[in-house]
């Protein structure tokens, strides 16, 4: 008995040590050190507001989602190059023209680094920039309405990575060129890249009043990729920072090939001093051939433009612009601090973050301390640049972002985590593990002399086992961090869509009060727009039959329609009548090979529908729009090709707009 | 002996180590609380109701011509999709209203229509009656004001 006892004690002791209350700490080693009032901190009770947007790229799916923070709650997702059936964009007659390029529609797109505009060095929250890796394109979102106002396509470029980056008062909007193609394109041996490609590397002027963007110059430089780029700011605003690998110039197996040099190179371009040298008629006109499209907010209608010429800009041609500053190895990011003074490289093959100074950068030009050429591009000496070197934060370095108070934040794609340092003391000060392989990083107003520093959003590029399986493919996922201490405080989860390359974030104060509620109908200029129920008919113009519809809660008008053919080309033209902030409806038409369209207060929009069998085929609302929405339908007849079926069209038995009184 | 008692303490630790935080997460006793009903609302002679919204009083004088001509252009524009002047329609047709109602209600129903329907007892009868809500369109307060210069002329 006494054994039995003395077992059972025994085994009780140990099972202390065993049990502890599991949940609370078991699991502290894969959850971070959650504090305990993690919850209050992401925590908006319902009904009120986050304090901040994020406006995540959407990766592959060619969108840009809206979040808000610290919520991690998804708000909208604003199509810009991709097709979005549930808005119509891209399906829609109005919006089709947004999606053309050099190489005809294109339904999709590979979206990447958000940006916000910038007055004196802080985001103002006027437009959203986003651009287009496939076919280099570059976006300009309104942040009023959330919506895609203009794309502007890039010619001599592929892989528009290196963008789209803007300059401290929003001058420019830069687009890089990750693969070095033949400028212009001709047809060519692979094998002979090597001095025989090159990379674009486009400045856009941005129009301060409309946001309009236009090419301003192209420079041609040497054919190596240019990943990364990031503005000078503050004492060195009027520079641009792009970071390049592949300077080996290898044309196949790039992952060993474009992996053989130590160092690489940030190019450093004094954009000021080309600006000038273009105002004075320099560089020179070539033909291209690219796509402008842009949208009206009155005519609720996009344009697309296929310009033809682009000035391009030779390095030689402009000495003392444009220099190399030698970066360990194969970096990545290119990031520029608050001060901007420290230009740094997140050399992603290397152990080691190089930071550069921008001080002994105009030093080592005025002394011309270089170490050759490349291409006739000034190499400066690693040394009379560099300003220091932080040795083995971790593995795998990407992206960098940064607090006002001196400290970097550094993501570690190889051993999954965000490292936070110290730029001048070159110090590393905490480390937090990321779930998984973080690729970038987000803090609010971070491209900029002034970051809101609270906090800290880590993008991951795999995801793995933290949310409930969904099959083989599951969603991206961020991570919020509280960047306000001394260490990094993990909050929040939550899942994003598309793969998010990159993000800009914003006080919400900046954007909430001025963002648009309804278009006045006042204002609305599209061509077949009604303005009022009474001018609702339909027109026939050989076999196109032109429907000027309306709808309001909750009817359209017309709602009968006869002597429709098979064989015609049937134009929705529908003008949403209602002025209250929140009632869009929709409309959707059996058999058309098309979205439905979901049309905001006071806007126009135009489907096509042709059919081709006879019958009574039914439309209807599809956004639920008040008690009576199930009853916002209507019907038309299509009768046989060549039918003598009078062209008809009533509301509740009368033409519209004979019984007005 | 010892041993045993030492084993039943050691026993009962772990058996309760957890023991306070279970009693803490014991849910609390739901509250009853009384589902709030729709409120009744009073009956009030409608040449005397003025409605609920911005506007408070109305003086009118003689009908002033222009300003019905302006109104008749905002309600074409604004409220001919689901108003008649002769005809019932989605909504009430319009003849005669401003005898029916006082020119605050008319103006609050066109620029608070919102709360009129829960708030205001003839307006709620309305909405029981036709069913589709007013639709609130935006007008201002001089583009209300016009309108009702235009039901003037209705009568």
């Amino acid at each position: 008995m006494k054994t039995i006892f003395k077992s059972i004690f025994l085994f009780a002791i140990g099972a202390t040590f065993l049990v502890s209350c599991g949940p609370d700490t078991s699991k502290k080693s894969n959850k971070g050190a959650i504090s305990g009032n993690a919850a209050e901190k992401v925590y908006i009770a319902p009904g009120e507001h986050d304090s901040h947007y994020a406006f995540l790229s959407g990766g592959f799916s060619g969108q840009l989602a809206v979040y808000g923070l610290p919520s991690g709650r998804l708000f909208r997702v604003i199509p810009v190059f991709s097709q979005d059936p549930e808005k119509g964009y891209g399906y829609n007659e109005e919006t089709k023209p947004m999606l053309m390029t050099s190489h005809g529609f294109i339904p999709w797109g590979d979206s990447h680094h958000p940006d916000i505009s910038q007055t004196n060095g802080t985001v103002d929250g006027r437009w959203v920039f986003i651009n287009e890796n496939n076919t280099p394109r570059i976006a300009r979102i309104s942040l009023e309405t959330f919506e895609t106002e203009e794309i502007i396509e890039i010619p001599n470029s592929a892989g528009n990575h290196s963008s789209s980056f803007v300059t401290e008062n929003s001058e420019y909007v830069v687009a890089g060129t990750r693969f070095a193609v033949p400028f212009p394109q001709r047809d060519m041996p692979i094998n002979e890249l090597k001095g025989n490609f090159s990379g674009a590397l486009s400045f856009l002027k941005i129009d301060q009043e409309t946001g309009h963007m236009n090419i301003a110059f192209q420079i041609k430089m040497p054919g190596f990729n240019y990943d990364l780029s990031h503005p000078g700011r503050g004492k060195s605003h009027g520079w641009f920072f792009f970071s390049t690998y592949n300077t080996e110039e290898a044309n196949s197996l790039l992952e060993v090939n474009a992996s053989q040099n130590d160092k690489d190179f940030i190019a450093a371009i004094n954009w000021k001093k080309i600006e000038e040298y273009v105002a004075n008629g320099g560089g020179k006109k070539v033909p291209a051939k690219y796509a402008h499209n842009t949208w009206d907010d009155n005519a609720h209608t996009a344009t697309s433009v296929m310009e033809k010429e682009v000035l391009v800009v030779e390095p030689k041609d402009v000495p003392g612009a444009i220099y190399f500053l030698p970066t360990a190895k194969s970096p990545h990011g290119c990031d520029v601090d608050p001060t901007g003074e420290y230009i740094i490289g997140n050399g992603k093959l290397a152990a080691a973050m190089t930071v550069h100074s921008f001080t002994k950068m105009q030093k080592a030009i005025a002394d011309k301390a270089f170490d050759g050429d490349a291409y006739g591009i000034p190499i400066i000496k690693f040394e009379a640049v560099n300003y220091g070197v932080l040795n083995q934060p971790g593995l795998g370095p990407l992206h960098t972002e940064f607090d006002t108070r001196g400290n970097a934040y550094t993501t570690f794609f190889i051993s999954s985590e965000v490292v936070k340092w110290n730029v001048k003391d070159l110090k590393v000060i905490d480390r937090h593990p990321v779930y998984y392989s973080v690729g970038h990083l987000m803090i609010p107003g971070g491209n900029s002399r002034t970051p809101d520093d609270k906090y800290l959003v880590a993008m991951n590029k795999i995801t793995k086992d933290r949310y409930l399986p969904t099959g083989p493919e599951v969603c991206q996922s961020a991570q919020l961090f509280d960047i306000s201490g001394e260490k990094l405080e993990l909050l929040l989860d939550f899942p994003t869509i598309g793969e998010p390359h990159y993000a800009a974030g914003i006080a919400a104060d900046k954007i909430a009060p001025k963002s648009k509620k309804i278009y006045r109908l006042e204002d609305n200029t599209h061509p077949y727009a009604v303005k009022h129920e009474g001018e609702t008919k339909v027109v026939r113009k050989g076999n196109e039959v032109h429907i000027y519809m309306s709808m309001i809660r909750s009817h359209f008008s017309p709602d009968n329609i006869e002597g429709v053919r098979v064989g015609d080309k049937v134009f929705f033209h529908v003008t949403n009548l209602e002025q209250d902030y929140d009632v869009p409806h929709g409309i959707s038409m059996i058999g058309a090979n098309t979205s439905e369209m979901l049309i905001m207060p006071g806007r126009t929009s135009t489907i096509i529908w042709e059919p081709k069998q006879v019958g009574v085929w039914p439309f209807y609302c599809t956004d639920f729009c008040s008690a009576l929405h199930q009853e916002m339908q209507g019907y038309i007849r299509v009768s046989a090709k060549g039918a003598k079926t009078p062209l008809t069209y009533t509301l509740d038995g009368d033409i519209p707009g004979t019984d007005e009184e | 002996m010892k041993l045993k008692f030492l084993t039943i303490l050691v026993l009962l630790v772990i058996m309760s180590s957890c023991g306070d935080k279970a009693k803490q997460e014991v849910a609390k006793e739901p509250q009853k609380q009384e589902v709030a009903k729709t409120k009744e609302l009073e009956k009030i002679d409608p040449m005397k109701d003025k409605g609920v919204g911005p506007i408070k009083s109305i003086t009118l004088g003689e009908i002033d011509n222009a300003l019905a001509e302006k109104g008749k252009g905002i309600f074409k524009a604004k409220c001919t999709a689901c108003h008649k002047i002769n005809k019932r329609f989605v909504g009430p047709a319009l003849k005669g209203v401003t005898k029916k109602q006082t020119p605050e209600w008319i103006m609050n129903m066109i620029l608070n229509p919102e709360v009129m329907v829960v708030e205001n007892a003839k307006a709620r009868e309305l909405l029981m009656e036709f069913s589709a809500p007013m639709a609130n369109q935006n007008l201002t307060e001089d583009e209300a004001r016009a309108v009702l210069e235009y039901f003037r002329t209705k009568n």
